[in-house]
């Protein structure tokens, strides 16, 4: 057996414990600028709404977005009258899904990242296979950096998949050219949501 | 250092070849290295971020033994299997059996070293399977037959005009057209199929959590995820060194690794797979391959934190100016020079040589590895292991016996102004490299000690 | 101040001009300098070819010359940081240590020791400073632009003293020239493009002078220039502090 063998090697070869260094100093609590936020999120090729009520998803979708034949809306608030019945299968029944409008838990202020887990989108693949992806994310729910997010929000995993998504797919293979929608989805929206009073 | 294959130094006279193909090649990857300055001096922590990143994997690397078996014990809570590795033989029979299990003849993989450093691809090919490599500059070197020559950006010594040749002959593309963001759209239809049509994917992993049991990859282009969620059967595979300690860890190594490797806060996609999808199958290779023999190296093992981003080979000023290719070994540049002797030292005697042992890349480097000095030790032990060559021996234990007695440096140096003619001597090709391009300074009347003794008597 | 002065070996035998600005130069800042004669080398030739355990001759020999001293200097940064890295000597390590621990460069010795503060030099020119690696980033002569830190520079603080000189900006301010001991013939053709691209950063830049804190950079970057039949000149940088 390779483990016993490789796990003996290790043993004898790795060398002294050295303590685990100190993170709390790079925390930045309570301090996410949803400004800052947006202003990543466009530098990587997203485009932010600031939204009062899931309301204004529609008009939004209507306005931005042409040729769309299939939609998913993960709550029936953000779009009425979305597919249905788009869950079952193995994830290919998603093939033809033109927009996905999914929840993000948080989103993160220096790099324009946001958690996305499986229990929200139910289907892993939905946010990479469809073509054009949108998040809601209410504006509260900036944190500062990477830090906050796993030490205040995410410090347990809570489902089989979670992934960090900033901005759409992307490429610059061929020649350093930045060309978006590689693989996934070719364009990110963000609905920034502050409720109204 | 008598090989098949030609050295670093030949390869790269022959890059050299092409002049302004040189300069396009430096300069594209020095225009990433500024991208990578310009966002790390947006973080006022950054140096103390690097400091903490390599703290935490000199913690790993002490306690790997036991991170390994946590990591273990919680994959396999989460539902994954778990298979141990010793070397690249035993990894890809462990993929070719999963395989075979499947009956598949055809699935993706998505970026990773560690399959290219085991030569997956060719084993798997010689056993009727084809893999179909997925990240796009991966796929673009598959097409053209070649080795990737940058871990993170796979075609950088493309040119799209021969990209944009090679999308014509496989994906039939319309000839004479290079324009990046058609070919991308082309190779995203290619590809679309592939994922779809696979039942299988293999994925690389950049961090694996002890912790948790979790494994992180992360992508740009969302092609990790697209194979691996399609999939019956999601195979990982990883070196034994991608463990990290704790959730909270990749805190830390998320903020550095992107923008470390392209200049970019953070890639699109950071997925966390922790559990395999309902029905689904999740196999881990945990693999050695070397590993714990460079663990001993007390001098070497610092080595293991690399998080692969790439930086060092961005700011190489010698890797730059000849290609990855030259260094004929899966990971090219200053960390694939000190990761490679350890896996065969004869066959890469000449990588620690091909450095000026400038500093750049263990500055650029966000766990720190101290790359240079590495790249000097590595040189003091392949010499000491016989793997010099004869005529370089010679020429320095030559050099020694006159820089060790004054009286014989005087006269060797009164004769003929010694220095510059005992160095290219070494080389011994019958001809003198120094002068190929470059001319030497005139020899003075008198040298300093002569002047001294003339001009400041005792 | 006793200082005893180390001349490299392919300093001593091509650019002995060198050294006698540096001995010039600390001399006219009162130092009391001594050249022990009979040195060689600091070994690093044989070392950065991986053959630093046939070093044990020069090292003794360094031990031998310098150890009585109360700083040891030299115009190449490269050298003293082998010495400061690599001096050891059985029997004699305490004596090894005190050279190791007093060995420096020369214009960190002027800037750190001596703490010079103006020069009654003149250069009317366009000066490139090329930042040799190791002076650089081995023993901190100036601030790495890989570095998220605040910058400095211990031969620009020195230039700047210098009446009439002109510094140029470079578009790659710490770029290895590509000299590299053996590496220049060991690995000719990319030793000699780094050289030529170093080059044309200067030229580019309208450098009339090339200036460095050590000569094994300035002699490949010469060579070049002399085949180039350029007009632009490479000077030490104590042949600068010292001009009048």
């Amino acid at each position: 057996m390779s483990r016993e063998s490789i796990l003996a090697a290790i043993k004898n070869n790795q060398p002294d414990h050295q303590a685990l260094p100190d993170l709390h100093t790079f925390r930045r609590p309570n301090t996410g600028d949803p400004a800052a936020f947006k202003k990543v999120v466009e530098t990587l090729g997203g485009q932010v709404f600031e939204i009062g009520s899931y309301t204004e998803i529609q008009p939004l979708i209507a306005e931005h977005y042409t040729d769309l034949n299939k939609v998913v809306a993960i709550q029936d608030s953000y779009l009425p009258g979305a597919a249905t019945q788009w869950e079952t299968g193995d994830g290919r029944q998603l093939e033809d899904v033109d927009l996905a409008i999914i929840p993000g838990q948080f989103g993160v202020a220096e790099n324009g990242a946001i958690w996305i887990t499986e229990n929200e989108v139910k289907v892993r693949v939905l946010p990479f296979i469809t073509q054009h992806l949108a998040v809601v994310v209410a504006a509260k729910d900036i944190l500062a950096t990477m830090h906050d997010a796993y030490e205040e929000r995410i410090v347990r995993p809570e489902s089989g998949f979670g992934v960090f998504i900033a901005g759409p797919s992307k490429t610059a293979d061929i020649e350093q050219s930045l060309v978006l929608g590689a693989h996934g989805a070719k364009s990110l929206t963000v609905f920034l949501y502050t409720p109204k009073p | 250092m008598e090989h098949q294959h030609k050295e670093h130094a030949l390869l790269a006279e022959d890059f050299n070849a092409n002049e302004p193909r040189v300069n396009w090649h430096d300069e594209t990857l020095w225009w990433i290295r500024q991208k990578r300055d310009k966002i790390a001096w947006s973080i006022p922590e950054w140096e103390e971020l690097r400091e903490t990143a390599s703290r935490i994997k000199h913690n790993v690397l002490g306690n790997l033994h036991d991170y390994l078996l946590e990591f273990e014990r919680k994959a396999q809570e989460n539902g994954a299997i778990v298979h141990w590795a010793a070397n690249a033989d035993e990894h890809n029979k462990i993929v070719l059996q999963l395989l075979q299990e499947q009956g598949v003849k055809r699935m993706v993989k998505s970026k990773s070293m560690l399959t290219e450093e085991c030569h997956l691809n060719p084993y798997l090919a010689e056993h009727g399977i084809e893999v179909v490599d997925t990240d796009l500059g991966e796929r673009i070197v598959q097409l053209a037959k070649e080795p990737p020559s940058h871990i993170v950006l796979p075609c950088i010594h493309k040119k799209k005009e021969e990209i944009g040749e090679l999308f014509h002959e496989h994906l039939g593309t319309p000839a004479g057209n290079a324009d990046p963001k058609f070919l991308t759209a082309a190779a995203r239809q290619h590809l679309r199929k592939e994922f779809i049509q696979s039942r299988v994917a293999i994925t690389g992993v950049n961090f694996a959590v002890a912790e948790t049991g979790e494994m992180v990859v992360c992508t740009n282009e969302g092609n990790a995820d697209m194979g691996a969620h399609l999939a019956d059967v999601h195979i990982a595979c990883m070196g034994i060194e991608k463990i990290i300690p704790q959730r909270k860890h990749l805190g830390v190594f998320l903020r550095l690794l992107a923008r470390s490797a392209t200049g970019q806060p953070i890639t699109t996609y950071s997925s966390h797979f922790r559990s395999p999808k309902a029905g689904q199958q999740l196999h881990i290779v945990l693999v050695d391959n070397g590993r714990s023999r460079q663990l001993g190296r007390e001098d070497f093992r610092n080595s293991l934190k690399c998080i692969r981003c790439g930086a060092c080979m961005n700011t190489c000023p010698v890797y730059r100016r000849s290609g990855g290719h030259s260094y004929h070994n899966a990971i090219a540049g200053p960390i694939g020079a000190i990761l490679a002797p350890n896996l065969d030292m004869k066959e890469y005697a000449d990588l620690p040589f091909a450095s000026t042992l400038c500093g750049s890349c263990s500055n650029v480097c966000p766990v720190k590895i101290d790359i240079h000095q590495q790249l000097y030790k590595w040189r003091q032990v392949i010499t000491q292991e016989g793997h010099a060559k004869k005529t370089k021996a010679a020429g320095m234990h030559a050099m020694n016996i006159v820089l060790s007695k004054p009286g014989l440096y005087k006269t060797a140096g009164g004769v003929g102004r010694w220095v510059m003619r005992t160095f290219p001597a070494v080389v011994n090709n019958g001809m003198n490299p120094w002068f190929k391009q470059r001319e030497m300074p005139a020899p003075p009347k008198q040298s300093f000690a002569d002047w001294y003794k003339k001009n400041r008597p005792e | 101040m006793k200082v005893g002065l180390f001349i490299p070996c392919y300093i001593d035998q091509f650019y002995p001009q060198v050294g006698i600005a540096t001995l010039s130069l600390l001399e006219k800042l009162g130092c009391d300098v001594v050249y022990p004669q009979g040195q060689t080398c600091c070994g690093q030739p044989m070392a950065n070819s991986g053959f630093e355990h046939l070093t044990h001759g020069c090292n003794e020999l360094f031990v031998n010359h310098f150890e009585n001293f109360d700083y040891i200097v030299a115009p190449s940064g490269s050298c003293v940081l082998h010495i400061k890295d690599h001096l050891h000597v059985d029997g004699k390590e305490q004596a090894a240590t005190h050279i190791r621990q007093r060995i420096y460069e020369l214009a960190e010795f002027l800037t750190d020791v001596l703490k010079v503060d103006n020069l009654k030099a003149k250069f009317p020119h366009k000066v490139g400073i090329h930042q040799a690696c190791h002076g650089q980033r081995g023993l901190g002569l100036a601030q790495m632009s890989e570095l998220v830190a605040a910058p400095f520079s211990k031969p620009q603080q020195l230039l700047n003293m210098v009446e009439g000189l002109e510094l140029i900006e470079l578009k790659r301010s710490d770029e290895c020239c590509g000299f590299g001991g053996t590496f220049c013939v060991f690995e000719e053709a990319v030793s000699v493009k780094m050289g030529k691209d170093r080059i044309a950063d200067h030229v580019n830049n309208g450098a009339e002078y090339i200036t460095g804190n050590d000569v094994s950079c300035l002699m490949h970057l010469e060579g070049i220039l002399r085949r180039q039949n350029s007009n632009v000149k490479v000077l030490h940088i104590a042949e600068i502090l010292n001009s009048i």
